[in-house]
């Protein structure tokens, strides 16, 4: 546990030692500011049975998870390997797991805060709206945990492709192909009816985006959560059978 | 015994990097592993350091395996790598928080163990300073001092004075040295006087093989058994050869001309013999005049020079 805290805690305080941490927040907050624009303009208009998070989240919330996912996990693995810092982290006694949960674990509070300014965006409407109907903790909370369990999953994904190389940007696009996978799988399931035929219903199972939409209007379907947990869990294991290959090499 | 190798082979796809080797390192000595690059020093250090295993035989450290009981291993060894990687973003005193944290000390502990390293490599006056701004010798004496943190009973150093400055490098020397009165080192290097210098003992590698397994002083005898002598004289030429060819105890010899009228010989002996008295009562007796007159003492350089040259080269000849 010491070692998982310690390695955790270096994890994340390197992400602010470095320019990719405040590039990701920058570019995030950037993309979080369009959205806000386009939820006003939006508010100007006709009236919308839609809560204000749901808006949101239709914006430019995919670009900022599709493009500052492989770039928080890209350097994860592969840094250290190109480093060799990596040979001298494997010969303390901490375990393969260790390692990878430590990691995993500051990539996912960092992208975290990275969605700290979100909730700036919304209070500052809610301040202005003058009511606390126009947006409840229950859609808030909603949209949080989905933005967490998704996380979860594209990080995780991003930590299985760091392991897979000792280049950065190979596993920034390893992690930007997986992520964009799982991205198109919504849009695959979307014509189709999940009621009528079985690729239907697989598809609709992982659609993230799908489930990000329920999540943003305050449904929290367990199924969406085992989904996103299982297979951030599936990825963590490939990510740390990877890293114990060098073992059975 | 502290480190006991037996049989130990590792090969990689298509090559083998450590052919069959075996030796032993008591306790408390400073062993060297000598050998030109790509001898499988590295590799052999690595498996000990249990960071890959082995593809066949046996390595123990403390009576523990490397492979079976890595956990137990890594906990009583410090290991740093070649060209010591470290984290250039973070601050010494930092990094070595983070490591001794790392290998399970407790937080008063690391603290005080981390002042202890910080005086013992000298680093006081940099603890606060980042990493990545550091010349190359303090960066190499922070890879050692991390390697020190936890108070391992072995100390493993993958080619410590590598691309340092002579002074550096006495200074890290100086600092191995130290470190054998408490700990078991073991270190390579492809450096000759480096390892003559610090070492009790000197494992000689070439091609995953272990050549030779002695102590410096051996290994010298083992080459230099008759020994050289190198005299400047003045005197004619013609004399002097006449002279040296009825010597019985020179094998062979060779003549050079020095500056001026001094003529450098250099003598091969035959035998184990002492013949500066002889040459110094030669040249008073034909009133010659001598500048020099000195013993060869064959270095460790030729040892090694003649165990790890090529194959191919040996048979050139």
């Amino acid at each position: 546990m010491q070692a998982y805290l310690t390695l955790a805690r270096r994890e994340l305080g390197s992400f602010f030692c470095s320019w990719i941490g405040y590039v990701v927040i920058a570019g995030a907050m950037f993309l979080m500011g369009l959205s806000f624009v386009a939820l006003l303009e939006k508010l100007q208009g006709e009236p919308t049975p839609m809560p204000l998070t749901q808006i949101f989240m239709g914006g430019c919330f995919w670009f900022i998870v599709l493009f500052s996912a492989p770039v928080i996990t890209m350097r994860l693995f592969a840094m250290e390997k190109s480093s060799g810092t990596f040979e001298t982290l494997m010969t303390t006694p901490v375990s393969e797991w260790q390692v990878v949960l430590a990691k995993f674990t500051a990539a996912i509070v960092f992208y975290m805060l990275m969605w700290l300014p979100l909730l700036a965006c919304v209070l500052v409407l809610r301040f202005f709206a003058r009511g606390s109907h126009v947006l409840d903790a229950g859609t808030l909370g909603g949209t949080y945990l989905g933005i967490f369990f998704t996380g979860c999953l594209y990080m995780a994904a991003g930590c299985f492709a760091s392991a897979l190389t000792r280049s950065q940007i190979v596993a920034a696009m390893i992690g930007f192909a997986i992520n964009l996978a799982f991205f198109l799988t919504g849009y695959m399931a979307g014509p189709m009816d999940p009621q009528r035929n079985w690729a239907g219903q697989v598809l609709s199972c992982v659609s993230v985006t799908g489930q990000i939409n329920d999540f943003s209007r305050g449904v929290v379907d367990t199924r969406s959560i085992v989904f996103c947990l299982t297979s951030s869990l599936f990825f963590l294991f490939l990510a740390c059978r990877i890293i114990e290959s060098r073992r059975w090499r | 015994m502290m480190i006991d190798v037996s049989n130990l082979r590792k090969s990689y796809a298509g090559h083998t990097a450590v052919a069959d080797i075996s030796f032993q390192v008591e306790r408390g000595e400073i062993v060297g592993l000598l050998g030109p690059n790509g001898a499988g020093k590295s590799t052999t250090m690595r498996i000990l350091a249990c960071f890959i295993p082995a593809s066949s035989g046996s390595a123990k450290v403390a009576g523990m395996d490397v492979f079976t009981q890595a956990d137990e291993v890594r906990r009583r060894i410090g290991y740093m790598p070649e060209n010591n990687p470290l984290h250039p973003e973070m601050r010494v005193r930092e990094y070595l928080k983070f490591r001794a944290r790392l290998k399970g000390l407790s937080r008063g502990a690391s603290r005080e163990r981390v002042d202890a390293v910080l005086t013992q490599c000298s680093l006081e006056d940099v603890s606060k300073r980042i990493i990545g701004h550091l010349s190359k010798g303090y960066r190499q004496r922070v890879g050692l001092a991390d390697a020190l943190v936890h108070e391992p009973e072995l100390i493993i150093l993958d080619e410590p004075t590598i691309g340092l400055d002579p002074s550096q490098i006495r200074s890290v020397r100086q600092l191995i040295k130290e470190l054998g009165r408490r700990h078991t080192v073991l270190v390579s290097s492809h450096i000759l006087s480096e390892i003559e210098m610090t070492c009790n003992r000197v494992v000689i590698m070439r091609e995953g093989r272990i050549l030779a397994c002695d102590t410096p002083e051996n290994l010298q005898k083992r080459v230099g058994k008759n020994g050289h002598l190198i005299v400047e004289i003045a005197a004619p030429l013609d004399e002097l050869k006449i002279c040296w060819e009825q010597m019985p105890e020179l094998a062979h010899y060779s003549i050079s001309g020095a500056d001026g009228e001094y003529h450098r010989c250099n003598l091969a002996l035959s035998g184990p013999h002492d013949l500066g008295p002889r040459i110094f009562a030669l040249v008073v007796e034909r009133g010659w005049k001598l500048r020099e007159l000195s013993r060869v003492r064959h270095s460790l350089e030729e040892v090694y020079i003649r165990l790890t040259r090529p194959e191919s080269e040996e048979e050139s000849r």
